[in-house]
């Protein structure tokens, strides 16, 4: 019996480390492409440089580039909670007829991959003349951000104490002062929680900035998509520069995510 | 509390505003393009431009070719991956956070990385023939391989999360009584387990191949998006943000939406049959 489990941890740890060094191998071969010169097969590049960076960011308009990014996620993220803290908190305290249908509309977006939605919203996003603009791209990943917000927030809000919001409406509180002064500071970890995810999701939400964007409203990870795709048009060197910058970006978004949250809270999960 | 109807009501409100006009309009915006020429008459042209031309309708075929065995792979690797984890193991936080790398990173760096690491000349190749397994470069970019390698390294540190998470809420008491009353370790997998853990596996699955069979990034980047690896979403973009026919367009985005709904019925319908009640799990 004892033996059985060491074989089986093993055979784990193994397999294991062999999809980190292949994860490692990739993001390795980026990193340091970016910063190479006449890499032509062999371990390493023959030279270090990084005038590569300097290439991509004259090519690219970098700083304009970081602002559509940081101004998409920034307000994706603060339209989202303004939507989904009061849903969050109606879902937590009530009960009603139609909460089992509300909760499933709401999961819907989280579902249904964005590639199939994201056609007939770009079509709409074009017939108002909001496609191409950087608010018909906060408003594109609005759409799997609300549901996701009300999601990690709804348990959050159920674990604070009704009584405590009873007291205030006792000592005199009207229910928009409750609201503000009692229930938003309780639920700040969850408020939290939810901002750092769905900035973390946001930047890396290719499908519904590349369908609704254009070219003064992308995103990084769009513009990475488009010299990727483009290979012959710039040194590669140029694009994996690039995807460091975006690697960088969303390596710090989730390093500080997961302090505060467990992996397994990234990934989507249903409960019966 | 007794509260007034209409108060609550009123929290919902702007979650219900957005739901409609972002969500149910669009899609029934386009549900009508589909049906509708660009004069907005009435028609199935729209169906009949994509199933009459023989080249539009085999982006099925690819695309359930490239969805099916990269979700297949990915949950029967994380069945017995997540299964190990589920007391918790050592250096949790870490293999974790190799976890959800590639996940947060998302697919068009990982597509990025994996051209040249997996390339002729990338570390991979260089690595297999020093020590002698192959002679010639693996093909593993611009191709078939590639557009599933490219899903599963996706899709699989996703599912594993996500059958994890399943699993480690599975009450840990059923499990030391039926060792208690005698069981093995392959005995307790089968009986006590998995028919709990079913109803997660199953859900993981749905969601792994919607998002696999929705596949664009990895199938222009790692494949041959004009030939072989032509899936349905390469299809749905050029009809729509290439050709600007939104008609057509929609037309596609709605069967792969259908694809995608079959799919799932039928898999949760599966999962009813074989395993009545498996529903009664523990929560974490």
């Amino acid at each position: 019996m004892k033996k059985k489990i060491r074989i089986s941890g093993v055979l784990f740890y193994i397999a294991l480390a062999v999809f980190i060094i292949n994860i490692l191998g990739i993001l390795g071969t980026v990193v340091l492409n970016s910063v190479g010169k006449e890499w032509y097969g062999g371990i390493f590049p023959k030279y270090f440089t990084l005038e590569w960076y300097s290439y991509m960011a004259k090519d690219h308009d970098l700083p304009q580039l970081l602002f559509v990014t940081f101004a998409v996620v920034i307000s994706v993220t603060a339209i989202a909670l303004l939507i989904g803290i009061p849903t969050a908190y109606g879902l937590a305290r009530y009960d009603f007829k139609f909460k089992g249908l509300l909760l499933s509309m709401l999961l819907l977006p989280m579902l249904i991959p964005p590639m199939t939605y994201g056609i007939p919203l770009a079509a709409m996003l074009y017939k108002v003349g909001l496609a191409t603009k950087i608010s018909g791209v906060i408003i594109a990943n609005l759409i799997p951000i609300v549901p996701f917000v009300i999601l990690i927030l709804t348990p959050f809000i159920e674990q604070i104490d009704p009584n405590i919001e009873s007291a205030a409406k006792i000592l005199g509180a009207g229910r928009f002062q409750t609201f503000l002064k009692i229930l938003i500071p309780l639920s700040l970890p969850g408020i939290f929680t939810a901002s750092i995810l769905s900035i973390v999701r946001t930047i890396a939400m290719f499908e519904l900035t590349f369908l609704v964007s254009g070219p003064k409203s992308q995103t990084i990870v769009v513009a990475l998509y488009y010299d990727a795709y483009a290979a012959g048009v710039r040194p590669p060197q140029a694009i994996d520069a690039l995807a460091v910058v975006y690697f960088l970006i969303t390596m710090t978004c989730l390093v500080i995510a997961l302090r505060f949250v467990s992996p397994t809270q990234m990934v989507f999960r249903l409960e019966d | 509390m007794k509260e007034e109807k209409h108060i609550i009501f009123l929290f919902f409100l702007p979650s219900i505003i957005f739901l409609a006009v972002l969500f149910i309009y669009p899609f029934l915006y386009g549900f009508y393009l589909s049906f509708t020429n660009e004069e907005g008459e009435w028609t199935l042209e729209n169906y009949l431009t994509f199933f009459k031309d023989p080249w539009e309708v085999r982006t099925i075929w690819t695309t359930f070719k490239i969805a099916l065995p990269a979700t297949l792979i990915s949950i029967l690797l994380a069945i017995p991956f997540s299964y190990y984890m589920r007391h918790g193991i050592k250096g949790e936080r870490l293999i974790s956070f190799f976890l959800i790398l590639p996940v947060t990173l998302g697919t068009v760096l990982v597509a990025e990385g994996m051209l040249s690491y997996m390339g002729p000349a990338g570390w991979l190749n260089q690595f297999l023939k020093a020590i002698g397994i192959i002679k010639e470069p693996l093909r593993l970019t611009h191709n078939y391989t590639g557009v599933v390698l490219g899903l599963i390294i996706h899709n699989f540190p996703y599912a594993l999360l996500m059958l994890l998470g399943y699993v480690s809420g599975i009450d840990p008491n059923l499990e030391k009584a039926a060792q208690i009353l005698g069981a093995d370790g392959w005995y307790i997998f089968r009986k006590v387990i998995f028919p709990l853990w079913v109803p997660g596996i199953a859900m993981a699955f749905s969601l792994n191949f919607v998002m696999a069979f929705s596949v664009y990034p990895t199938a222009v980047l790692l494949g041959q998006p004009s030939g072989p690896t032509r899936v349905m979403s390469i299809s749905v973009f050029h009809w729509a943000m290439e050709k600007f026919n939104f008609n057509v367009g929609s037309a596609i985005a709605m069967v792969m939406g259908l694809i995608e709904l079959i799919v799932i019925l039928v898999v949760m319908s599966l999962r009813q049959r074989m395993f009545k009640g498996g529903s009664m799990v523990g929560k974490a």
